[in-house]
């Protein structure tokens, strides 16, 4: 099946791109597309611990399962910043 | 009341929004404004980018969490995106109650919330280089940092 991957800020530059398609295996949660994305872009691998995922614009877990056709999102840390 | 938006923002319009219908004795707004200056870096300007679809969902969110302990507070938060120079004006929030205690409460809850879970980031732009910055993991559902949110709330 195939999703749309959607990254953002520090990702989309570690990608050059903002939007990707790919092919993925029936039953594939968002942490599979999310090794998939590390396995292509090695340098994403320190994110594993903070990032967080969007699917079709809500917050997921990466244990959720992923559809056709289904938007995933990998959001890195948020801006923060001090009180 | 929630929105993300690359046009200049206005914070009086969000003022008048709370302040609708009347009855609040007390109005507290805050502006979140970039700084010339961050961790000794001298910053020429910022860009702000959001996923702006699920940064409305999670400002609407975060009006939701306010509404459930604040019950009788209206809240509003428009935060901008785009290229801003140093001096404008990034987030504005505003919060109307019948008195100022729960006014300052919501608008510091919003603020708090807003940099824990709202997908929006900051790529500064300074004399040298350039840095996306990045604070906290993104989760809406940490109910720590929610609880945090409320302490610092109620300082």
């Amino acid at each position: 099946m195939r999703v749309t991957v959607r990254l953002f800020a520090r990702l989309r530059d570690l990608a050059g791109a903002g939007e990707l398609v790919r092919e993925i295996p029936a039953g594939a949660t968002v942490a599979a597309v999310w090794h998939a994305l590390v396995s292509e872009y090695p340098a994403m691998a320190p994110y594993q611990a903070s990032v967080s995922s969007a699917v079709n614009d809500d917050y997921s877990r990466m244990d959720r399962p992923v559809a056709d056709g289904d938007e995933v999102a990998f959001l890195p840390p948020v801006s923060g910043g001090a009180a | 009341m929630a929105a993300i938006t690359a046009a200049p923002l206005d914070p009086e319009a969000l003022v008048r929004a709370v302040s609708e219908g009347g009855g609040h004795g007390a109005v507290v707004s805050f502006l979140g404004v970039v700084r010339g200056e961050n961790l000794q870096r001298r910053v020429t300007h910022l860009e702000y980018e959001a996923h702006e679809p699920l940064a409305v969902r999670t400002l609407q969110r975060i009006r939701q969490e306010a509404g459930e302990r604040w019950p009788a507070v209206r809240l509003a938060v428009h935060h901008r995106v785009g290229r801003l120079e140093v001096g404008e004006t990034s987030v504005v929030i505003a919060a109307a109650s019948a008195h100022r205690g729960d006014a300052f409460a919501v608008c510091r809850y919003a603020i708090e919330r807003v940099k824990q879970i709202a997908p929006v980031w900051k790529h500064e732009f300074f004399e040298g280089g350039d840095v996306w910055i990045e604070g906290a993991t993104a989760n809406p559902d940490d109910e720590a940092a929610r609880l945090d949110a409320v302490r610092r709330s109620c300082e």
